[in-house]
């Protein structure tokens, strides 16, 4: 229960977050949805990086990785409104943009995943030689 | 309208969780390691948003309710980072064709069911 309350915690602000980030840059956006887009790219590289990280190089506890993890990372980040955008531009007879947007999601989501994973492991892998010397 | 996103995603992201880890249960019991939790929460998330988008174009939803259940539980209850995270744990774990599953089935699965929530909305309304 006391783990619900944390994720519900870091929800709230990933969701407040999401929503402050789209009303900063949304102004003069054009059908290209970017800043969602952005938020998700930022996302993926954040919680590879910190899933690396935690608990390994920095020993927080279980229910504060899981409230900046899963609740606040997750909730930040989204996937429906992703699918609803691609609906949206095929739609709009942008179906060209709407394979662009599918494309670079995917492909540059799962690879900004891999570059906070990678990022992560090189800090565990400097404290470890670090550690050696000493 | 930030705290009503704020509230809606507070519930959306804690129903993600209890239910991806029923769900990831279920499926380790039955010898599955396939991201089954994600990949039906954001299936589900997407067919419920295309539902409440349309309303909410419609005017039958006012736009208090699509930021406490669009932009807030259904943004929330979503995630695009674990579906990214996920997918290169499977690739990791040496199970490229898994992933290869789980970013296709996704990605079309989930487009499919944002354009039947969509279509059948749209549908039944008028």
């Amino acid at each position: 229960m006391k783990e619900l309350i944390y994720i519900g915690i870091g929800g709230f602000v990933g969701t407040a977050a999401r929503y402050g980030v789209q009303d900063l840059i949304q102004p003069g956006e054009g059908l290209f949805p970017l800043t969602i887009w952005l938020i998700n790219m930022a996302g993926c590289f954040f919680l590879g990086w910190f899933f690396t990280v935690t608990p390994a190089k920095w020993n927080i506890r279980p229910e504060l990785r899981l409230c900046i993890g899963t609740g606040f990372t997750g909730a930040f980040t989204t996937f429906s409104t992703f699918t609803v955008d691609v609906v949206r531009l095929a739609g709009m007879s942008e179906l060209l943009l709407g394979v662009l947007y599918v494309v670079l999601s995917v492909a540059i989501g799962i690879f900004m995943s891999e570059v906070g994973i990678r990022w992560g492991k090189w800090m565990l892998g400097k404290a470890s030689r670090k550690e050696n010397t000493i | 309208m930030i705290w009503a996103a704020g509230v809606g995603g507070m519930a959306g992201a804690m129903l993600r969780y209890t239910l991806g880890k029923i769900i990831t249960r279920k499926a380790a019991a039955a010898g599955s390691s396939f991201p089954w939790g994600t990949w039906v929460i954001n299936i589900s998330g997407s067919l419920l948003l295309g539902i409440l988008y349309v309303l909410t174009v419609k005017g039958i939803l006012p736009p208090l309710w699509w930021a406490v259940l669009g932009i807030g539980f259904c943004g929330a209850y979503t995630t695009f980072s674990t579906f990214g995270y996920e997918t290169m744990q499977l690739i990791r774990a040496h199970k490229r064709m898994q992933a290869v599953l789980y970013v296709m089935s996704s990605v079309t699965v989930g487009i499919a069911a944002a354009f039947a929530g969509m279509w059948l909305t749209t549908f039944i309304v008028n």
